[in-house]
């Protein structure tokens, strides 16, 4: 079944995408193109197969709990867009209503 | 004397131990032919002349002690812009990373300046890795050397064209569903997509981490495997990265392919494919049996749905390692938006483009409630049959060989506007990358004065007889050795 333009809506802003008209109908389109792809899926048959998160022959991968020296603080809030204090500085998160 | 650009990486790490010339002269010839060329193809998004002649001196500075020199000594290369390079701008192709300066070195980064190479530039990719033409980048597309009106593939793009075009002796990709071997063939070099685990990703910008694999391209065969012997190996930093039995590019060129196995799977050379890259591939396998290998047709049945089930599980991934993209750590933030959440939305809309958006979409859909079982979950079990159709093939065969492209080189703007048929451009490459297995890009003719590309596929981490196999077939032929005319 397509996606409707509400799906893509709720779908955005679940990701925290704000679209505009124009991306969100465009979206629409190339999205409904590409999941009619995924059709052909429903012909095999998946019945007790297990799947597959990634290919490496790996399960658990332990190691020393050991103390490394961690990124220098200033370094790594030099990328920040703002950064105070030595934290990184964000808009209010939760307004007075 | 003959000139330093497109020699091969041995030779010109050769020369510069026997003191024939210093890496500084090496790394300035290749500044010159970038300042030539970058004009036309715009393979580089940084150029980093002061980093690279420090690097150079080191070696220099090094020899002159006599120390003994790193495997790669004064061998000029470009990484892709996933790949973080401490205090040089690390963009991924987006505006949402424009200037962003990692912390860090990835391992990848780390190893090949242990080994002395000497870092010229970042190349252009594809937004986030997600393309097949290096057009998504928004820094602008690459060139194709070889006609300046066609693509130069991708998503890997920047890396193949730099390699193609001379201005570096090799360069690192990342493969997430070709974007290795597919610019590799399109560019007419060699690109080898390791085994999954094989190359530690700590530092490789993440889209689909479960896909994802740093790999070489090269002029050569042997350039490409001792660039891999460089960077591969198990790493504390990725728990997935493997300890593997380590891989020795000296072995690539022993032995011969006598006896080698060769499966043609024939679900990759009808519907599709263009005839004279079929034909090319026919041809190379009659090369390599005359070479001693057998080859037989075979199937892989499942094959045919990896590309549903990429462009499920692959956004899936995506959905997630680009939810990092706030605004808040790294990168670009727009003051659009009220509080917090509006800040990161209009962040992440005026920061990404218009083909991450809609795998983000995607991926997100794929995992909402609801329809998690339907999409991710099946195609999770689909990744499975298409490894089994793998197994069985290799109880058979050493080494399966496709086309590595349905064509070559498409043109600039040909494609931009059908996102699907752009997609389709991946159909020969994305089974390898869902079976986690190894897969090589070399040159095997010429059509309409454009490279086509072999591929060549293996068990898990039997990089060996791959290369082996790709070796022997460069040997006995010329593709290899032709150059583009990059206009001036």
């Amino acid at each position: 079944m397509p996606l409707m333009l509400d799906d893509v809506r709720r779908v955005a802003a679940l990701a925290r995408l704000e679209l505009t008209d124009d991306e969100a109908a465009a979206q629409l389109r190339r999205i409904n193109e590409l999941m009619e792809r995924f059709e052909s899926l429903r012909e095999l048959d998946v019945e007790g197969i297990e799947p597959t998160a990634h290919s490496a022959p790996i399960h658990n991968v332990l190691r020393e709990d050991a103390a490394r020296p961690s990124l220098a603080r200033d370094e790594v809030l030099a990328g920040a867009p703002d950064a105070r204090e030595g934290c990184f500085a964000v808009p209010l998160i939760l307004e007075a209503s | 004397m003959e000139p330093l650009t497109y020699r091969s990486l041995r030779a010109l790490r050769d020369a510069v131990c026997s003191g024939e010339v210093s890496a500084r002269e090496i790394t300035r010839a290749h500044l010159d032919r970038i300042a030539e060329v970058e004009p036309a193809i715009s393979a580089l998004l940084a150029v980093t002349t002061d980093g690279a002649l420090a690097q150079a001196d080191a070696v220099d500075a090094a020899r002159s002690r006599g120390e003994e020199l790193g495997p790669l000594a004064g061998v000029p290369i470009a990484l892709k812009d996933v790949i973080s390079t401490r205090g040089v701008a690390t963009t991924c192709g987006s505006r949402i990373l424009a200037g962003w300066k990692p912390p860090y070195d990835a391992t990848v980064t780390a190893r090949l300046r242990e080994a002395g190479a000497v870092m010229l530039g970042k190349a252009n990719c594809d937004e986030f890795a997600m393309g097949s033409s290096t057009e998504n980048s928004a820094y602008g597309p690459t060139r194709n050397p070889w006609n300046l009106d066609r693509v130069p593939g991708g998503s890997s793009g920047g890396s193949a064209a730099a390699v193609a075009a001379g201005e570096v002796a090799g360069s690192l990709g990342s493969d997430t569903g070709g974007s290795i071997r597919q610019p590799a063939a399109l560019c007419g070099i060699v690109g080898l997509k390791p085994t999954y685990g094989r190359v530690s990703r700590f530092g490789l910008v993440a889209y689909a981490s479960s896909l994802d694999q740093i790999g070489p391209m090269a002029r050569s065969v042997e350039d490409a495997a001792l660039l891999l012997e460089a960077i591969c190996g198990v790493d504390l930093l990725d728990a997935t990265s493997v300890d593997a039995p380590p891989f020795s590019a000296e072995a690539v060129k022993r032995g011969d392919i006598r006896g080698l196995r060769v499966g043609v799977p024939r679900e990759f050379m009808g519907d599709g494919i263009d005839g004279a890259v079929a034909a090319a591939v026919r041809a190379a396998v009659e090369a390599l049996c005359s070479m001693g290998a057998t080859a037989e047709e075979c199937s892989l049945p499942t094959a045919r749905h990896s590309l549903a089930t990429y462009y499920i599980l692959a956004p899936a991934e995506a959905s997630s390692n680009l939810a990092r993209y706030d605004g808040v750590r790294f990168g670009l933030r727009s003051e659009g938006g009220s509080g917090h959440a509006g800040m990161t939305e209009a962040s992440r809309e005026a920061g990404f483009g218009a083909e991450t958006k809609q795998r983000i979409l995607v991926g997100t859909y794929a995992l909402s409630a609801g329809y998690y079982d339907a999409y991710y979950l099946r195609a999770q079990k689909v990744r499975t049959l298409i490894r089994r159709d793998f197994d069985a093939a290799f109880e058979r065969f050493d080494v399966l060989v496709t086309p590595t492209s349905p064509t070559v080189a498409f043109g600039i703007g040909e494609k931009s506007d059908d996102p699907l048929a752009m997609k389709l451009a991946d159909v020969c490459t994305l089974p390898a990358n869902m079976a986690g297995i190894p897969g090589v890009s070399i040159p095997c003719g010429m059509d309409q004065g454009l490279p086509i590309g072999l591929q060549i596929m293996g068990r898990s981490f039997d990089e060996e007889n791959v290369l082996r196999a790709a070796y022997a077939y460069e040997q006995a032929t010329r593709w290899h050795t032709h150059r583009p005319e990059v206009a001036r």
